[in-house]
């Protein structure tokens, strides 16, 4: 067996950039202590670790403070705390066919509380068009919550159109524009995006995936538009602030920040965002689209291979989906994994609305996800060895 | 309070109060990027019951450093002279 292809990225990426696994270790060895928690210095520099992260997350996504950075364990907690802290009974929200089930899932507990939920459908390729969210709108809107790249496609949803038409929302209307919610997870130090610009109220991150950090690292960036009074934290606890209050405090980032933070995990995630800066998300990108549409061309072209979404490079994330005829995808996944060292991952990938979307529930597809490490040999080799399986041959 | 960076003649000081450790550093970095001498230390005790970090500057430089942390946009709980 030739070297190990590892093409499941969209679920963490792999291998992670040495200066991550360094940054975690200084932490652990050198820096040690509970940030915010004490005065002494070993806390101090821990405390500084921290707002380096914050520091980091707002420089890549152009947020408007790094004290609007709000650290979790992952996107889901993330989108966990918008939805749940944001939406009360009565109030309706929009999202899209494409949505992952942390998005999803959360939703549909809120509508059984009373919260009014519409799914705009998207295309069978995945592409959402903004004038259907628009007609989506009504007096009760409160939130617009889109996934920015699908994580069975890798369609990019037109998340800074929504945001531009909401900023653009009459003065004098008569209902307050919606917040504009996006679950970043499969885009974030992949694709541009600047939150200011593009409208953007709460951003969902993970730092695992295409920040190339340490899994269990993650957050909401907290835009200006939004009331801390109307968002509710999703837990209260110990901040190392205020403690002579048993009240939460009331200030950004600690009323959402309860309990002892990652601090190796973040140490590490300011590493990998510092190696995404350095390389250039635009680069990134553009490499990324490169191998991207190779490897679309290259499934493509062998017979009974069916690759789903819009097969352009430039409207999708680095992302592919497919199926070879007459073989269930685990079948698949299992022989690349044994045969040719080809990690993947195969079913439904978490997203049900979106298989349905594309017409592969319930047998699900082969998700390949590439990183900014994977190279050409890789996409060559990968595309090789689906000619093969669908050949018959081992 | 006799106590200076070098540990030689005595330096009047004040301390900034800000909302918390997390909010710290990042006055810390606006107060050393405009060149004003700062040291996180342990908030005294009878300033605030608060388990956490102030910053400990010259009493000469209290007016500049207020002035550079509303800039940065951090936000102050008090200002003491200790």
């Amino acid at each position: 067996m030739s070297k190990t292809i590892y093409f499941d990225n969209a679920a963490t990426s792999w291998p992670k950039p040495p200066e991550v696994v360094e940054a975690m270790v200084r932490f652990l060895d050198e820096v040690g202590a509970n940030p915010g928690r004490a005065g002494h210095r070993m806390a101090v520099e821990a405390g500084r670790v921290v707002y380096e992260a914050r520091e980091a997350v707002a420089e890549l996504f152009n947020a408007p403070d790094p004290l609007r950075v709000v650290f979790g364990p992952n996107a889901t907690e993330a989108l966990n705390l918008a939805l749940r802290g944001l939406l009360r009974p009565g109030d309706h929200v929009v999202t899209s066919s494409m949505e992952h089930n942390s998005m999803m899932r959360p939703l549909r507990a809120l509508e059984r509380q009373g919260v009014e939920v519409t799914v705009v459908h998207c295309s069978p390729e995945g592409f959402l068009d903004p004038t259907d969210v628009e007609a989506a709108i009504r007096p009760n809107t409160v939130m617009i919550a889109l996934n920015h790249g699908s994580n069975v496609v890798g369609t990019l949803l037109p998340v800074a159109e929504v945001g531009r038409m909401l900023r653009q929302w009459p003065a004098g209307a008569q209902h307050a524009a919606p917040l504009l919610l996006v679950d970043a997870a499969q885009t974030a130090g992949a694709v541009p995006m600047d939150m200011q610009a593009d409208g953007i109220d709460l951003l969902a991150f993970t730092g695992h995936k295409s920040l190339y950090g340490p899994m269990g690292t993650g957050g909401l960036i907290i835009g200006e538009q939004v009331g801390l009074a109307r968002l509710e934290p999703l837990k209260r606890g110990g901040t190392g602030s205020r403690s002579e209050r048993e009240e939460q405090p009331t200030f950004l980032p600690d009323m959402y920040e309860s309990g002892t933070p990652n601090g190796p995990g973040l140490a590490g995630l300011t590493a990998g965002i510092r190696w995404v800066l350095e390389q250039g998300v635009e680069a990134i990108r553009v490499r990324e689209m490169a191998l991207t549409q190779r490897l679309i061309d290259g499934l493509r072209g062998i017979p009974g291979v069916t690759v789903y979404g819009g097969l352009d490079a430039r409207r999708q994330t680095a992302t592919v989906s497919f199926n070879i005829a007459g073989m269930e995808p685990s079948e698949v996944g299992l022989r690349l994994d044994e045969g040719y060292g080809m990690m993947c991952r195969v079913g439904l990938h978490c997203a049900p609305a979106a298989h349905r979307t594309i017409s592969t529930f319930p047998v699900g597809t082969v998700r390949f996800s590439l990183g900014a490490l994977n190279t050409a040999e890789d996409v060559d080799g990968a595309v090789e060895a689906v000619a093969r399986l669908a050949r018959g041959a081992l | 309070m006799t106590s200076n960076e070098q540990g030689g003649t005595s330096v009047q000081h004040a301390v900034i109060l800000v909302h918390s450790a997390n909010h710290a550093p990042k006055a810390e970095k606006a107060l050393q990027q405009a060149g004003i001498t700062c040291k996180l230390i342990p908030v005294p005790r009878r300033l605030s019951s608060d388990c956490g970090v102030c910053l400990r500057i010259r009493r000469a430089d209290q007016e500049t450093a207020l002035r550079v942390l509303e800039k940065a946009r951090v936000e102050i709980e008090g200002v003491h002279e200790i």
